[in-house]
């Protein structure tokens, strides 16, 4: 029941399911090795034959395109076969379904799943209940974590600001139900940044979110004020219908990143999203398509950061000895 | 046959007995003296227990027994065989069944199944709403007449305070106790955990302190209004703690208890999603466990009890949010409430009155107290002897505790309802 489920006794990564716990030893390291995989993209063969032999699962228990396409082409320049699955997933089904999915699966000899799931701890669930030489990374669980993106976030901040040690971050919009605010979080606190904020009004801050080390900030101006990362969060359309945001129009007045807003943080500010964006909701276009934003860098660097953790996870191990007679 | 119990230290807080003393059980399993052997007293049988406690057999105020409907899970035999290895010699058990005790026939049925195995007695209590449905009253006086010794609507909320006032003002009308689950069912929404530190941490929908506060201060003013006989069930947090603990001295007539795992375990127990610590109402803080556990010793909160609900395995081998909520803790009842007696949080006569005495005065059953006349249900227990909880060797259907690998002082070495062994050594005959 500790992070130490993610690592082998020797220390070496075996899954990825939350930042929490961590080293920045091994964060750096992921962002080193994931800086190897960035000329590869450029290459006219962008394969590598790391993973050749090794068989990726993209098990997806919640609709996603973008994430799932990163993944599934890191497999792929790393010379993994891929299948893509999306099981039919009601909140009502029951775990046994999961696990079971999970044992078939594995059955067919798999080396790593790459799950995403609408519950929070599904993957630590997973990553108890599968034999030594199965993998999992963690593609974004409930509100609880989303490692993969969290490190190329880091990526890219570390490519547009370099050290990590000065900067001053603002974490802005929907921290509440946000997988990628926690990673983030946990991200920027174990890398050693001078100041985490969070911004965004009390319906969409967790309780107690100051004990993860951040300062906590409702008013947009103050909490952008001379910040040398902003990073935005999604807010979800369907949140608009609770009591938690009384309009649209009301939430882009208060929370929208605006050219004006934007001339609060340092000059060399720069303009972080998980995407998609919601123009006109919390990003104004002129913002997510100016100079500052490095938003379509974030998904270039999303294949080499998930290529790498892929190479590592699977690179450090031995393959697997079956256990069970031969497909 | 007549019994002696030599050589034991008699704790029985009900008549102030707290003294090395032997007990004197008849042949028809009443307690004939304490101490002294009665004039003519010729015991058959005996036993040594030399070294240990001897204590009246603990009452628990809330197991579920999953039978009927769930017996899958567990059955009214097997409970009632675990509970008398763990001191327990009568359960009160909730009505949320398969179908709910909602008629007479269901709180029969689960009586006499339990009559049949001869271990544990168990007293149901009757549905307070038709089908825990929170719209229409149960028949609750026909229940009664069926051995229902109070009435709940389980961890079904009542959202119509209309409705609610109603099922008080009809069960006062009676003399009848209605046991409430106090929890706002809008603030609880979907969430599994206490909303703090952890549920932030984890990303897990949360349910606010305030939940259980709102909850205890509306039926606190209905209680007040109806003039019912009212006891809160598992209270978690200090705010409510406070309300019934100011309730109590004003002079309503409530009581309340406090389940033994919410006198141990905080939200950070949790961990990274151990599904053992899903329970409800959630783990809290540590400033809300330690005024609960302040409130047990000064007696605010007069009862310890199990809240045990066993399951099997997969029920818990699921995403937090989705196992299913719930601690098989019988067999924990007595070593956890022993460890607050280690740790200095209580006296054992206040422990032991909080397992015997005051859950029989709040079900107004006569039980829990060992003076002549009083039937001998009994429980031994060895205070020194060391031990590791081990799921494999638990006795009850279900195994899911958080409290795997817990060293644990103290052991039940025998229990006895109504004079004869039910779990431990048989006696030996007299020379």
């Amino acid at each position: 029941m500790s992070p130490g489920i993610q690592l082998t006794e020797q220390g070496n990564l075996r899954h990825l399911l939350t930042i929490e716990g961590l080293s920045s030893e091994t964060l750096l390291n992921i962002l080193d090795t994931a800086e190897s995989f960035i000329t590869l993209g450029r290459r006219e063969i962008k394969k590598v034959p790391l993973l050749r032999g090794r068989t990726v699962v993209n098990l997806f228990f919640e609709a996603s395109t973008r994430t799932r396409t990163t993944f599934e082409i890191a497999a792929k320049r790393l010379s993994a076969d891929v299948i893509n699955l999306n099981p039919t997933h009601s909140s009502t089904s029951k775990g046994e379904t999961l696990l079971d999915t999970v044992r078939t699966l594995e059955a067919m000899h798999t080396d790593l799943f790459c799950v995403r799931h609408p519950e929070s701890g599904a993957p630590h669930l997973i990553a108890r209940n599968v034999p030594d030489h199965v993998h999992i990374i963690n593609a974004g669980d409930g509100r609880h974590a989303h490692p993969t993106q969290a490190l190329l976030d880091m990526f890219t901040i570390r490519a547009h600001k370099g050290e990590f040690r000065n900067l001053r971050v603002a974490v802005v919009g929907d921290v509440l139900h946000s997988r990628v605010a926690r990673s983030q979080i946990h991200a920027l606190s174990t890398l050693g940044v001078a100041e985490i904020r969070v911004v965004g009004p009390r319906t969409l801050l967790p309780r107690e979110i100051e004990r993860l080390g951040v300062r906590v900030f409702t008013e947009m101006d103050e909490g952008l004020r001379d910040v040398d990362v902003i990073m935005m969060l999604r807010v979800q359309r369907e949140r608009m219908d609770g009591a938690q945001i009384p309009s649209e129009q009301e939430y882009f007045n208060l929370y929208g990143l605006t050219e004006e807003r934007l001339a609060l943080a340092d000059s060399g500010a720069i303009v972080m999203h998980p995407g998609p964006i919601n123009r006109g909701l919390e990003i104004d276009s002129a913002v997510a398509d100016g100079e500052r934003s490095v938003i379509l860098a974030q998904v270039t660097y999303g294949i080499a950061i998930r290529m790498a953790v892929m190479a590592i996870i699977l690179g450090g191990s031995e393959p697997r000895r079956s256990r069970l007679p031969d497909a | 046959m007549s019994l002696v119990i030599r050589n034991g230290y008699l704790v029985d807080p009900a008549n102030g007995v707290d003294r090395e003393a032997d007990l004197y059980i008849d042949a028809t399993g009443f307690v004939a003296g304490i101490g002294e052997k009665p004039r003519g007293f010729k015991p058959e049988q005996e036993l040594d227990a030399g070294g240990c406690i001897v204590c009246p057999g603990l009452v628990d105020l809330r197991a579920r027994l999953r039978e009927p409907g769930l017996e899958y899970k567990a059955t009214i035999e097997s409970e009632t065989a675990a509970a008398v290895t763990a001191g327990i010699t009568t359960l009160c058990c909730p009505p949320d069944t398969n179908p709910p005790v909602d008629t007479p026939a269901m709180a029969q049925l689960i009586q006499q199944r339990a009559w049949r195995y001869e271990k544990a007695f168990v007293h149901p209590l009757g549905a307070l709403t038709r089908g825990l449905a929170g719209a229409h009253l149960a028949d609750m006086a026909a229940l009664e007449e069926a051995g229902c010794v109070g009435f709940s609507n389980a961890l079904e909320p009542i959202r119509d305070t209309a409705v609610l006032r109603h099922a008080m003002e009809y069960a006062a009308s009676f003399d009848l106790t209605v046991f409430l689950h106090c929890e706002d069912p809008w603030l609880r929404g979907k969430g599994c955990v206490h909303e703090g530190e952890v549920a932030t941490r984890l990303g897990l929908p949360a349910i606010p302190d305030s939940a259980e506060r709102i909850g205890v201060s509306r039926d606190l003013a209905l209680i007040q209004q109806t003039g019912v006989r009212a006891h809160f069930c598992h209270l978690s947090s200090a705010s409510a703690v406070a309300l019934v603990t100011a309730a109590r001295e004003q002079g309503l007539p409530v009581t309340a208890d406090v389940t033994a795992h919410h006198l141990h375990l905080t939200e950070h127990d949790i961990g990274f999603f151990n599904t053992q610590c899903h329970v409800r109402p959630p783990l809290r803080s540590q400033r809300d466990r330690d005024a609960l556990r302040h409130a047990v010793a000064e007696g605010a909160i007069s009862v310890i009890c199990s809240d045990h609900e066993p399951h099997e395995p997969d029920a818990k081998l699921a995403a937090f949010i989705a196992a299913e909520p719930g601690i098989s803790a019988l067999e924990t009842l007595l070593p956890l409430t022993l460890r607050l007696v280690d740790d200095g949080s209580m006296e054992m006569g206040r422990a032991i009155s909080a397992l015997t005495s005051e859950p029989a005065a709040v079900l107004r059953i006569d039980a829990g107290h060992l003076g002549v006349g009083a039937t001998a249900d009994v429980c031994i227990f060895d205070p020194e002897a060391e031990w590791v909880l081990d799921p494999d060797q638990m006795a009850s259907r279900g195994t899911n505790t958080p409290f795997a690998g817990w060293p644990f002082r103290g052991r039940v070495i025998q229990t006895l309802v109504g004079g004869e062994v039910v779990f431990g050594p048989e006696p030996v005959r007299c020379r």
